[in-house]
């Protein structure tokens, strides 16, 4: 079965890039990053995106993010075309539908595992009980309730990137984007945060888009994406998941 | 992002970095603490002075010949002196005077036994006395034959009782100016300093008939006070002296006075002129002290916001509005400027209670310098704070992201 197969099931798109080539600085530094990728993401999918170092994973994530704007092409999410976004409406997308996770965890330091989850509440102006609620909820989804005030330097690097996956989730985002959350795990921690995100993506319907080099990690992703020098070399939904 | 949470964000940003913090503000600090002790010190000196000078009597007008503060220096010695003529007239003349005292002074030595002392002597008449609303503490006035015809006797301050007399009563006792011998017959009340620091008490009263006779030989009066009646505005008799010395003097329509009307009014006003242009002045140096901490504040949150990029980087992705984290660094300076403009007025009004008690005078409190002095700090934060929001709300959150 192809992808385009898929596309044809009524599953909800959420992303639609087409053609999208992303260039950094210009004239003789020109780099072209992106040169010329178009995918459909659906609700609910889970998603490796894998490739060569400097292949353009991250600058496709990031354009997923919200966080950069392609150089050309265009982007749709949820049928918003966020290439005509403001930086500030685009703000608004990350804050209402995205949750990142990266690779450097980015906790605050020398604020509690609670206070960082409960972060995008704040930004949600959602008040000071309720936070705290809905932050602890998160905490317990990922089995960190217990360490609720610890900061991020009391924290194992797992842990650390487990409250990170409750900050991410906590708003209840529609899509989850990782940059190399196991980047800098051991192969046992890697295993509990790839589980906890494959639970996120089946019990709680989040469709997640994770950039990995590890093959390991990718094996729990439903659909495997190839990046090289900034094209798309391969897409593959993997056997014997279910869609 | 909520204001509450914003402040304690802002709160816990400054206690992370306390010293640093502290060191930051000092320019805030000094500048605040300077104006509030400035303007309190001052409001307490002019109040002093006022007081001081209404102690005398606010009622009371200074005619003297020559123009005045504003006039040339040399018109006084051009002048005709007054005669008691004069005072005649004025009392006769001008409605609403309670009092009109001849006022001509001389430098003698006072001389009893072996005591000897250098003294002010003062040419008048009781109604000195009754201008200056002051009292006799032993022995009694001038008689109205001992005025007249300029009789050898004389009232002595407190000082000069000092002096001379040490515990004695001077009373009946006799001194001599130059080679006169004076009876006392009277002890004047202790008045205290003037407000120039004269001491009032180291005086000698005599009548002024005796003074012009037998030691200047002329009939001339320096000066006249004019005690005004309690309810009668000072003005009206002042210009009522003024026509009435006109035409006395024979002044025509159109030339300028050669002599002055001043009423303590203008005394006041010129004394706390100063204080005020002095006050003006310090404040405008404390005004460039708070200028100095705003650019102090603005370079350390330049400083804590780069230090803060990947912070920053990480907000913007999980859902920090740009304004979101302008407010963030607007609240951060502010907050530390107000804790600036706290400390400074608190250091400020301590110095001027301190310095209020060491030269003597009252501590007045303006809770209107206070509350301007915190404004103006918060404000300076906001001022000097948003360059640097500006640059942390709009940086690119990849780059932020990226940021070592
Ligand atoms: N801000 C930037 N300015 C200039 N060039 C950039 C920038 N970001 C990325 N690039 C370049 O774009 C290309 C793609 O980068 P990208 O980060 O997307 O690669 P990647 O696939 O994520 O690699 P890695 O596996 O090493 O993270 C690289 O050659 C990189 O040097
Ligand atoms: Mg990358």
């Amino acid at each position: 079965m192809t992808v385009s197969d898929m596309n044809s099931k009524d599953r909800t798109r959420l992303i639609q890039i087409e053609n999208i080539t992303k260039i950094y600085g210009n004239g003789q530094n020109a780099m072209k990053a992106l040169d010329g990728v178009s995918l459909d993401i659906h609700q609910g999918e889970f998603v490796a995106m894998m490739g060569p170092s400097g292949s353009g994973k991250s600058t496709c994530l990031n354009i997923m993010g919200c966080l950069d704007t392609p150089t050309s092409g265009s982007y749709h999410f949820d049928d918003v075309r966020v290439n005509s976004l403001s930086r500030n409406q685009r703000a608004l997308l990350r804050k209402q539908f995205l949750g990142f996770i990266f690779q450097g965890f980015n906790l605050l330091s020398r604020t509690s595992a609670l206070e960082n989850v409960e972060l995008p509440l704040i930004y949600r102006k959602i008040p000071a009980k309720q936070r705290h609620v809905l932050a602890m909820e998160a905490l317990e989804t990922v089995g960190l309730a217990k360490w609720y005030h610890h900061t991020p330097a009391e924290l194992s690097g797992g842990q650390q990137q487990r409250v990170a996956i409750a900050r991410a989730i906590v708003g209840k985002p529609k899509i989850l984007l990782a940059d190399e959350p196991t980047g800098n795990l051991d192969s046992t921690r890697s295993v509990e945060i790839m589980e906890m995100m494959k639970k996120f993506n089946r019990e709680e319907g989040i469709t997640v888009v994770m950039v990995t080099h590890e093959p390991d990690m990718a094996e729990y992703a439903d659909r495997q994406i190839f990046f090289q020098d900034g094209v798309i070399k391969s897409d593959t939904l993997m056997e014997g998941q279910s869609c | 992002m909520l204001i509450r949470e914003t402040i304690f964000l802002a709160i816990r940003a400054i206690r992370r970095n306390v010293l640093r913090s502290s060191l930051t503000i000092l320019g805030i600090v000094i500048g605040v603490a300077a104006v509030i002790s400035m303007v309190t010190v001052g409001s307490g000196a002019t109040q002093k002075v006022t007081d001081d000078i209404s102690g005398l009597g606010s009622n009371i007008l200074h005619v003297r010949t020559g123009q005045g503060m504003r006039g040339p220096g040399g018109a006084r010695s051009s002048a005709d002196a007054f005669t008691m003529e004069d005072l005649t007239a004025i009392r006769n003349g001008v409605a609403g005077i309670v009092a009109v005292a001849p006022n001509s002074q001389t430098s003698k030595q006072a001389i009893a036994g072996n005591s000897n002392w250098s003294t002010t002597v003062i040419g008048t008449t009781n109604d000195y006395l009754l201008a200056n609303n002051w009292p006799m503490k032993d022995g009694r006035e001038f008689s109205d034959n001992e005025i007249k015809a300029g009789g050898a006797v004389c009232l002595i301050g407190e000082t000069v009782k000092e002096e001379i007399f040490g515990d004695e009563s001077p009373l009946g006792k006799t001194i001599r100016l130059d080679t006169i011998a004076f009876k006392i017959i009277g002890l004047l009340e202790e008045k205290g300093q003037s407000n120039f620091g004269q001491d009032q008490d180291d005086v000698v009263m005599i009548p002024i008939k005796t003074l012009q006779r037998r030691m200047a030989g002329n009939t001339d009066v320096d000066s006249i006070i004019v005690s005004v009646k309690d309810g009668v505005s000072t003005s009206s008799v002042q210009s009522g002296i003024e026509s009435l010395l006109r035409e006395r003097r024979g002044i025509k329509q159109g030339d300028d006075d050669d002599f002055h009307v001043r009423d303590m009014k203008e005394i006041i006003e010129t004394v706390t002129g100063t204080t005020t242009v002095l006050t003006a002045l310090l404040s405008a140096v404390a005004g460039v002290s708070l200028l100095v901490g705003g650019i102090g504040i603005m370079n350390i949150m330049m400083v804590s916001v780069t230090e803060r990029t990947r912070e920053i980087g990480t907000r913007l992705a999980i859902g920090a509005l740009e304004n979101d984290v302008l407010l963030q660094f607007l609240v951060e300076a502010v907050v530390l400027t107000s804790f600036g403009g706290l400390a400074g007025i608190v250091v400020g009004l301590s110095a001027a209670a301190l310095i209020s008690h060491i030269i003597g005078v009252p501590f007045v409190f303006t809770p209107g310098i206070i509350i301007t002095a915190f404004l103006v700090s918060a404000l300076v934060g906001m001022v000097f704070g948003y360059f640097p929001a500006r640059k942390a709300a709009s940086m690119n959150p990849i780059e932020a992201l990226r940021y070592e």
